[in-house]
Parts: C-alpha cells; structure tokens; sequence
C-alpha cells in the first residue's frame, strides 16, 4: 500500500530540531546520497556522524551490527572499539570514557540492557552523557529474540536503583535509527545524561532507505565537569555518593527539575490524519509502522481514524496527545506487550476520552498484521462516541 | 636547615576518616609520592572504588571518577582508551577486586591496559562492618563467618597478585606490606616501580598491599599490625611475581 499523505511531525516548543532534516534535502540530493541499510547499520552511522569515536559493547541477538559495524569503521577514524568480558564491563567503559568528556557508546538488547542497568543509575546519578542503544527482544529472562516492546517500563520509569528518568527515543524506520541517534548524542551533552534508543528486530534488522545526511549539533555547553588531570585548573571529580547534610535530596530535586526541562522542551511526537479522527490508534517503534497500514485502510473504508505515534517515549509527549485525544474521543493503544504505555497514555489524556488496549506479547508468530489491527480498528471505531 | 620529610604534593593537607591503626592512610601517602616521584600528579585520573577508600578524592589532590562496586578495571579502561596520555590509577579493596569485580579485572589485565592497580588486601570487608572477604584468611572469624571460614564451604582466600602474573597482559605484579619501617621502604620502591611502568607505557602493572583493620578484626592498632605479619605474609607471601623486561 502506497500511502499518498506524509506524517506530520510535531515538535513540542523544539520547534528547532530537526530530526527529519532529511526530508528538506532536494529530491535530487537525497537520491545521490540514498543507502540501502539495516535500521542497526543506520545507528552505527549517526553515532559515527555524531562524532562518537568510543564504543564499549558484548555481542547479543538482534544488535550485533552495530559493534560489527563499528569494529570496522571507529579504528580508521582512531577511535577505539572494546568487545568488553561484559554488559557490565561494557557499560562502565563507558561511564569511564564519558566521564573524560568524549562522546561514547554501547548497545544491547534486553537481557544485556538488564545487566546494564547498574551503570546507567550510577551515569544518571554522577549526571554523565552517554548513548545506549537497546534492540530489545522478548522476555522475561532467556524469552526469545523477537521484536518486542516488553522492556517499556524498564526504559521510561528509570531500569535501575534510585529514582531517576533518561531520555527515551523511539524510532520506527531505518532513516530515524540514523537521525534519532544523532539526536540522542545531542540530548546527552546538553541535559548531561544517558540516553535511550529503543527499537526491536524490525527496526533494528530491516532495510530500507538511509539519507546519511548529518545535521548541525546543537549549540553544547562545554564541558567542565570533564576530568583531564587536574593541570592547573584544580581537581575535578565525577560522583554520584553525596554524605553530607542535605546534598543528596538537593541533588534530587536538581535531577528532578531537569526532567521537568525535557518534559517542557523535549517531547516529540508524530500525527497522520489526527485532524479529523473519531478514533486515533497510537503506538511506539515498530508496532507504529504496521498501525499507520491499518490506519490507511480503514481511511479507505471511510472510517475516520488517525495515528499517533509518540518518537520520545520519556519525556512523553503528554499535551500533544491529550490534545489529539480530546478531538477524538477515543484512543486505541496497540503494543507488543500486555499493556505498559497504555498507563502514561491514560494518564495524559484523562477524562477527554476513552482508552482501549490491544496487545500483542511477543514471541515468534505474535507480530500483528494490518488486517488484523484494522480488524481491531474497526471494533473500536463502533464504541468511539460520534 | 635542610627539610629531609614532608607531605607529598599528590596528598591533600586534610586529616582523614580512616581509623586508628588503619593502613589505608600509609599506603594513600606511598601512592601520592609515587606520583610526586614520576611528575604525574596534574595528568592523573584517579579511579575510586566501593569501601573505604571511596573518599579518595577527598585526599588525594587529583582528578578522580567514582566507580560502581568492583568496576574501576573497567572504567580506568573507558579513561585510558578516551586519554591515552593521562596517568590512571584504581584503588580497589579486597571484597571490590576479589569478589563482585573478578570479571573486571581479569579482563582488563588481561587485556594488558595501560593503567596501574593498587589492590588493598585487608581479608574483610571494611566498611560495611567486617563481613568475610574472598582474602579472608581459613579459620578466621568474621561477622558472616561466625565459626571461621571453613575451606570445604567457602573455599581458600584468592591469592590476586600471583593470579595476575599469570595473565598475558600483566607487565607487573606485586605484594607489599606496611606493617614495618623496612616493608614500608620495600612497598614505596614497587608502587614507584610499578608506576613506572604505566609511564613508559609498558602495559598493566598491579600491587596488592597487605593492610590491617584492626576495627573490624577486633585488634587494637598493634595487635592488628601484629597479625599481618604472623598470619597473612605466610600465606600472602611478599615479593614481585611478574616484572616484564623491557
């Protein structure tokens, strides 16, 4: 199916970002610089693009492109490539080659990203940059290698010990696996902080058509936090142990506020045909890619229904949403799990209208297809208040 | 009049939190000379670890990262691998290097990084009260071995330094003790050695220093000095087991 109309992309008061950069490029310019790549190839090269030259990272099912590919490239430009004893070790490199400034990698997939998740609250809490990559796969424990969006919670409600948030982005298509990585070097340097990429199999392992098309950083504070040696400048050090009277819940409520930031600042998220929609369907990465199908067909059926996609999972685009909703009066959440953003989409639309949930735990055969969901679509549709 | 002694430039003016007859404060006053002694103070990074000696930074006049339990091997490599030209250390106990960061170690050994590792062997874990360490010695009593570590349940204490000679990427290993004027001049001489070695960019060098914790072994200061001598030197003999001609 061949859809006529193209995505609209809301930035939240972001309205600079430009994630789809791409799409401003001439037809001509982005024919002659058209790859044909793996969604995980996709990442591997906006990290190179963004300057990262430091990857830390241990093979796992289905992400092994990226230190595949990185293996290859980061040597030539004088990088360094370690395949760490561990997540653990891995994840911590990390925190290491961070904490000295330079824009620094690893990635995983679920069970990894777990063990991960002792690094990432001590890089939350000692507020060091960092870009993690999860290609999560189906669980609990050993599950299975399958596209899923079980590791939601995990991702957006803070992995690990002590109450904190990174950003989460969510890419739906080779072309964002490249541009959200770019901008996920960029959320890291300006807030500080560790930051997301959340796709699956189908994102990570599809081909389609990559624009490499780097864009401006964005204007980055400088680094004085950065241990170098202490030279003449003094000592400098990166912690996250605060035992004197008050510092720790200071340092909390700090954290706390620059949440509140990104929430402000920071939310993207996507509409297609939201105007005038009786029902919208939303949903995440991959899963949103087969929805937008649906959402095209029951249009062809006359039903008046939109999609709308949140691209950061934290901060969640919380008002944009409400908004679609309240127009809508029904919302229809579609995950492959059994129900985990449907709660931060309760949250956001409140009492403006109704949400139902379809869900899909993963596992191999359990990807929906269109016809199903429009199936979904269409139940929902009968209930949605006219 | 000449001054023969004083406090290493590398060594905060502070007094520290460490108890008395704790060995922690000799062997963070041999590491800062070394330091003074190869003119690596302004260049250093300093990785700390979980235990006692957490509050390195607050001692030594360096830049430093705070690593999570057992990880400092695999942070100082993040360090050294992102600036090659800094001078990296860790400072790891025994529960930290021995137990929850064997991975970590080994591997970055292994690896043969360039960065140098000072292991303080005390047999216990000392700050969260005494518990038994993978050091502590058979026999001895601890708070979770209340009838002393019995060798057919909790196994023998791990022998590191020996342990990481073994290893290819090992330039140096070491053990040192600072519980006499003479082991002290002994143990000065290796950690500059051993320092040395990261300066001319050698490889991985590792010294464990045998220590005292006369807190949580329940010794007054002389008493606990007494012990290291009597029980952990002959077991946790002294000496340099690996030194990689250049």
């Amino acid at each position: 199916m061949i859809l006529t109309e193209q995505p609209r992309v809301r930035f939240e008061r972001a309205a600079e970002l430009s994630v789809h950069l791409a799409q401003q490029d001439s037809l001509e310019g982005q024919l002659s610089k058209r790859l044909f790549v793996k969604g995980n190839e996709a990442a591997a090269m906006g990290a190179v693009a963004a300057g990262c030259r430091y990857y830390f990272g241990y093979p796992i099912t289905p992400q092994s492109d990226i230190p595949e590919y990185l293996s290859r490239e980061l040597p030539k430009l004088k990088g360094e490539f370690i395949q760490a004893e561990s997540e653990i070790g891995a994840i911590n490199m990390l925190l290491g080659a961070s904490a000295t400034g330079v824009r620094a990698m690893t990635s995983s997939s679920s069970p990894g990203i777990s063990l991960k998740q002792e690094g990432i609250s001590y890089m939350a809490g000692a507020e060091l940059p960092g870009v993690i990559i999860n290609i999560s796969r189906s669980g609990p424990g050993l599950g299975g290698i399958d596209a899923s969006q079980s590791d939601y919670f995990q991702a957006v409600k803070g992995g690990g010990h002590g109450g904190y948030h990174i950003p989460v982005l969510a890419p739906n298509s080779v072309q964002e696996m490249y541009d959200l990585t770019l901008h996920a070097f960029d959320l890291a340097d300006l807030y500080r902080t560790p930051v997301m990429l959340l796709g699956d199999s189908v994102v990570g392992q599809m081909k389609e058509a990559l624009v490499p098309n780097p864009r401006p950083v964005r204007e980055l504070p400088e680094k004085e936090w950065a241990v170098r040696g202490k030279g003449s400048a003094g000592q400098r050090v990166v912690k996250s142990l605060f035992l004197g009277d008050g510092e720790l819940e200071a340092h909390n409520w700090r954290l706390h506020a620059k949440y509140q930031v990104m929430k402000e600042k920071e939310c993207i998220s996507e509409e297609f045909e939201t105007a005038d929609a009786k029902l919208i369907v939303t949903g995440f990465g991959s899963v949103s890619r087969i929805a937008q199908t649906a959402v095209a067909m029951a249009r062809e059926e006359g039903l008046k229904v939109g999609l709308f996609r949140p691209v950061t999972l934290f901060p969640f685009p919380e008002k944009a949403l409400a908004e679609a909703a309240g127009h809508a009066g029904r919302v229809l959440v579609i995950e492959l799990n059994t129900g985990q953003m449907v709660e931060d989409v309760r949250l956001s639309v409140g009492a403006r209208a109704q949400v139902s949930f379809y869900g899909r735990p993963p596992g191999a055969g359990s990807l929906p297809s269109p016809e199903e969901i429009l199936d979904v679509i269409r139940k929902n549709y009968d209930q949605a208040p006219q | 009049m000449q001054q023969v002694f004083k406090r290493p430039q590398s060594l905060k003016d502070v007094q520290t939190h460490f108890c008395p007859g704790c060995h922690h404060g000799t062997i963070h006053r041999l590491v800062a000379d070394a330091m003074d002694l190869h003119g690596v103070q302004e260049r250093t990074i300093g990785v700390a670890s979980v235990g006692c000696s957490v509050f390195l930074y607050g001692y030594f006049d360096i830049d430093v990262v705070e690593a999570p339990h057992g990880r400092a091997p695999a942070v100082a490599t993040g360090v050294k691998r992102a600036k090659p030209d800094n001078f990296v250390f860790t400072y790891q106990g025994d529960g930290d290097l021995a137990a929850i960061g064997t991975a970590e170690i080994i591997h970055a050994a292994n690896r043969g990084e360039d960065i140098t590792v000072i292991f303080v062997n005390n047999t216990t874990y000392g700050m969260t009260g005494g518990q038994m360490a993978p050091t502590t010695l058979v026999g001895q009593k601890t708070s979770t071995s209340p009838y002393g570590r019995d060798k057919s349940k909790d196994g023998s204490p791990i022998r590191m330094a020996e342990l990481m000679a073994q290893l290819g990427g090992v330039a140096y290993s070491a053990r040192v003790a600072v519980d006499s004027p003479k082991h002290v001049l002994e143990a000065k001489k290796v950690i500059r050695e051993a320092f040395g070695y990261q300066v001319q960019g050698r490889g991985f060098s590792f010294v464990e220093v045998l220590s005292a914790c006369p807190t949580n072994w329940g010794m007054n200061p002389l008493k606990a000095n007494a012990r290291v001598g009597e029980e952990m030197i002959p077991y946790f003999q002294l000496g340099v087991f690996k030194k990689e001609e250049a």
